[in-house]
């Protein structure tokens, strides 16, 4: 530190504190690494993903029709790595094409959900008035609903295919993610530089895009995460209880509804694979998805202090 | 050390690790405390006065603050002692009162309960026994309608009497040790003035030894027998309460007692304050760590860091060219005006 | 303090009118007509016909709706088409199981939630708390339907300690039994509420254990047991009891799961037989019970919040 008196501040000064600042944030050690494991399961998500979208390409036993030279309710060994199950299917491969079920429902229900909850959430909470308390109202009174009854009973009566059920469950997520995204917009809307930025004439539209959405992107993406994640267990136990995509149709849930049948040896035979792998598929899905939603709401949150 | 001693402080020295290297809060400090007499210690935020009193108390914890030194209360030595024997002192031998009572005391508990608690804890007394004290203490802490007050939640009084009711808590099992942190800031001034006089008068009816800290010299003036000023975790002088208002030898002292407002002075006279900001602890520059802010200051303070050297009995400083003409040479430095706080 | 509860009132009663609109137009908007279901191989245009103003099903949908209403608040929710017993008498029999799940979960799940919480905020990023973390992220990644299978798998088909599917026996019949059959599902049931439990105080429990009335409660000489219990943990159940509310909808969910899962008689296996019998009446009956149920006890949450925090009140 120079010898020059702080009491009338020189550049020279203003030079030296500048130093000080540089040399601060370069030995700032505090870690906000993303750390290991989340790198792991961002990376076991991709690879289910992918998996889920190539497999037509990879080459897999046909997962619908069984093949009876194989054996049945087998099971892991050389020809099906994870075993059969009582219809002389292949277990991978049934659990490959299911996992594209539970990602499309997972993430599509989530888009939908955003479009549908987040993008008026914003627009609402940004304008105020009269709109905003409406649909603050109605979120609440679509909240009060149990969406689960609501969406058992319109899909048992609508239809199973792929599409209306994440359609369905997207519109029953968009209340919640409209709160969340309107409770975000809110805490970033009233700030003064939003205020600066509508002094300089920038219109709604620019404001929303260009100020507010980067600010609430991190909670939008950690939120939407786990939204992906819920929307997949729900998914997941409307098939196992024969409310989604109908067999033969691999789901991870229906799989598991199969394997729960057989272990109450309904049919005179168990097979705990049926259980143990789409159980363990799902497990490390979900907890995947938690994982990286939460380290990416760790790393992003700038108030968290890590002594 | 005679028999009256009850605290004795060497050399300590606290630091906190931070991501940033340790901070050093306090360093190298020293003190004695007798029976009946009270010690003032005041210092800016940031001088390392609060982590002094907590350290001297046992309160910081151990897992980020590394204590050294040694800290004896009544000869047997309690820093870095562990916490269950620690809680055998507090309250019954060492208390302390803290600086916000709004804070301090628990807002969802009735006072009076907050009172007896550490009776029926430490001293076992019965429900009935504790009640007794406990209003007998809040007369005691100048509290009137004690039984009303009794059932009151913190919110429902005002300032001073919470800070009345933390008093009355501190020294509910007889302590001989004070600390007191701030006891005043933020309160009403006139309301100041009282509870400083209450604490006075207790201290001296129990015969107890009492630490004030304080940012406020004024505070500290008429009711300390001895002052410690403290700067950037060192102490840069002490000495007997009059003698420090009669002749200060360091600058920052003169700098603390010209800031302080008073009175006399005429309306919108300019309030003089200390220029510069306080030191970064993390990053202790050479030199005496006044330096940069002194305006007495020369070359050789911004090299050389001044230790600690008693001049005159009881009355020690650390600085190259203490107030006045005199050198560090032996001299004692020129007589000053007398101060009145 | 009564303004603000006369405004929530009156909200609920929107909130229940709309719930009971939304209910009815629910079930009548979608395909299917309960004649056919009746009739069945009988259907011929005329009997269909006679059926539909028998049920008055040939009004207007809003005269349907009135008369529905009309008929709940005197108490009727209707009959069954199939079964022919009253919607309230197969709710009433349905209700007390799910009732007995969802006590028996948060039972276990408070009785776990509580000491973990305790114990990871008073070190907190230290060994325990990392444990306990990552514990409750698996348990988010185990949802009824897939650690039930599991759970099956291992204790009542592998190791028989817990009976399998179901084997549900009421309360009234055999006590010992009833607890029996229902530890797995309770067990299955309390693992999401673990987790919210575990993160709200524990995270609670860290920022008033900052707090200064705590550093004063240790400055007393106190231990740190009774501090934890007697100053800490009521400033920090406040939360919990703020969300309690919110987690009601999601328990009911997981409740109507398990016993899907595991078949025991409770309400969901009551719904999901009679939507897939077309049985439109208990659907109306059940669904309506279940949505003013949910209601009801967010309504009395918040109530008991703005007891407990009556800053609330003042907004």
């Amino acid at each position: 530190m120079s010898s020059v008196s702080l009491t009338h501040p020189t550049n020279e000064a203003f030079a030296d504190i500048k130093g000080e600042i540089a040399a601060e944030e370069a030995a700032d050690t505090t870690k906000k690494r993303l750390g290991p494991l989340f790198w792991g399961c961002a990376g076991f998500i991709v690879l289910v993903a992918f998996l889920a979208t190539f497999a037509s390409v990879l080459p897999l036993p046909n997962p619908d029709l069984g093949n009876y030279s194989s054996a049945q309710n087998a099971g892991p060994g050389w020809g099906h790595l994870l075993g059969t199950d009582d219809l002389y299917r292949d277990i991978l491969s049934r659990l490959i094409y299911g996992a594209r079920v539970s990602l499309v429902v997972g993430f599509g229900g989530a888009l939908i959900g955003l479009a549908l909850g987040g993008i008026p959430a914003m627009i609402s909470a940004f304008r105020r008035g009269r709109v905003d308390t409406v649909l603050n109202t109605t979120s609440y009174v679509f909240l009060a609903f149990p969406a689960i009854v609501a969406v058992i009973a319109i899909v048992s009566f609508w239809g199973h295919s792929l599409f209306k059920i994440t359609l369905i469950i997207g519109i029953f997520a968009a209340p919640l993610i409209y709160r969340v995204v309107r409770a975000a917009t809110l805490s970033y809307a009233t700030r003064d530089f939003v205020l600066a930025a509508k002094a300089l004439g920038a219109s709604d539209t620019r404001i929303l895009t260009r100020e507010i959405l980067p600010n609430i992107m991190p909670t939008i993406v950690s939120f939407g995460l786990i939204a992906v994640a819920t929307i997949i267990v729900l998914e997941g136990s409307l098939a196992f209880l024969g409310l989604s995509v109908q067999p033969p149709t691999p789901s991870w849930g229906n799989m598991l509804n199969e394997g729960a049948s057989l272990l109450t040896g309904a049919k005179g035979q168990t097979n705990p694979w049926l259980v143990i792998f789409p159980a363990s598929a799902m497990f490390l899905l979900l907890f995947s998805l938690n994982v990286v939603a939460d380290k990416l709401r760790a790393y992003f949150d700038v108030t968290e202090i890590k002594l | 050390m005679s028999e009256r001693t009850v605290l004795e402080v060497e050399n300590l020295e606290v630091a906190f690790a931070t991501s940033r290297g340790p901070l050093r809060a306090v360093q190298g400090v020293s003190l004695e405390l007798e029976q009946g007499k009270t010690l003032g210690i005041v210092g800016e935020s940031g001088s390392g006065k609060t982590v002094l009193s907590r350290a001297i108390m046992g309160l910081l914890p151990r897992t980020t603050a590394s204590q050294s030194g040694s800290v004896r209360y009544k000869g047997a030595q309690i820093l870095n002692a562990p916490d269950d024997e620690l809680r055998k002192l507090w309250s019954t031998h060492i208390a302390m009162v803290f600086q916000d009572p709004m804070t301090s005391l628990n807002p969802v508990q009735r006072i009076g309960h907050q009172i007896t608690e550490p009776l029926r804890v430490h001293l076992k007394l019965s429900k009935s026994e504790a009640k007794e004290t406990a209003l007998s203490l809040l007369m005691q802490v100048g509290i009137p309608s004690p039984t009303e007050r009794y059932e009151a939640y913190p919110a429902q009084l005002s300032g001073g009497m919470r800070q009345r009711v933390v008093i009355a808590i501190a020294l509910a099992c007889a302590p001989r040790l004070l600390l007191a942190d701030e006891p005043t800031t933020g309160l009403d001034v006139t309301v100041q003035a009282q509870i400083l006089d209450l604490l006075g008068h207790l201290q001296h009816e129990r015969d107890m030894a009492m630490i004030l800290v304080t940012h406020d010299l004024g505070v500290v003036a008429t009711r300390t027998d001895e002052i410690i000023v403290m700067y950037a975790g060192n102490v840069v002088e002490r000495a007997p309460t009059n003698v420090l208002f009669k002749s200060m030898a360091m600058p920052y002292t003169e700098a603390l007692l010209n800031s302080m407002p008073r009175l006399a002075n005429p309306s919108h006279t300019r309030l003089t304050a200390i220029d510069g900001r306080p030191p970064d602890l993390l990053r202790p520059t050479p030199g005496c760590p006044f330096s940069p802010r002194c305006p007495y200051a020369q070359d050789k303070c911004h090299v050389e860091k001044p230790s600690l050297v008693e001049t005159a009995p009881g009355h020690s400083y650390a600085c190259w060219y203490p107030l006045g003409a005199g050198r560090r040479d032996g001299n004692a430095p020129a007589q000053r005006e007398p101060v009145v706080p | 303090m009564a303004r603000y509860i006369t405004k929530r009132v009156v909200l609920l009663v929107v909130i229940i009118i709309f719930v009971s609109i939304a209910t009815f137009f629910l079930v009548h908007l979608l395909p299917g007509n309960p004649a056919t279901t009746i009739l069945g191989p009988n259907a011929t245009p005329q009997n269909v016909a006679a059926i539909n103003r028998q049920l008055g099903l040939n009004k207007p949908l809003w005269q349907q709706y009135f008369v529905w209403i009309g008929n709940v608040f005197q108490g009727n929710l209707g009959q069954s088409y199939t079964t022919h017993e009253t919607t309230t008498s197969i709710i009433a029999q349905a209700f007390p199981i799910d009732l007995e799940l969802i006590i028996l979960s948060q039972i276990f799940a408070f009785a776990l939630a509580f000491p973990m919480a305790m114990h990871a905020a008073r070190r907190p990023n230290k060994l325990f708390d990392q444990a306990a973390n990552s514990g409750t992220f698996a348990m988010l990644a185990l949802p009824p339907f897939v650690i039930a299978p599991v759970l099956v798998l291992l204790f009542a088909v592998h190791w028989h300690v817990f009976p399998g599917p179901a084997s549900y026996v009421p309360l009234t019949q055999n006590f010992w039994s009833n607890v029996h059959t229902m530890l797995l599902p309770s067990i299955v049931l309390a693992l999401g509420s673990i987790v919210v439990y575990f993160r709200l105080l524990r995270n609670d429990l860290i920022s008033t254990l900052q707090e200064d009335f705590i550093t004063m409660a240790r400055s007393k000489g106190l231990s740190d047991r009774r501090i934890m219990w007697r100053h800490a943990l009521r400033p920090s159940s406040i939360s919990l009891l703020a969300s309690a509310g919110v987690t009601v909808g999601s328990l009911i969910a997981g409740t109507f799961i398990v016993e899907l899962l595991l078949q025991m008689p409770g309400l969901g296996y009551q719904l999901i037989s009679s939507v897939n019998q077309d049985d439109y009446t208990v659907v109306q009956g059940i669904t309506l019970f279940v949505a003013v149920a949910i209601v009801l006890i967010n309504f009395i949450f918040d109530f008991l919040f703005t007891i407990v925090d009556p800053r609330i009140a003042r907004e």
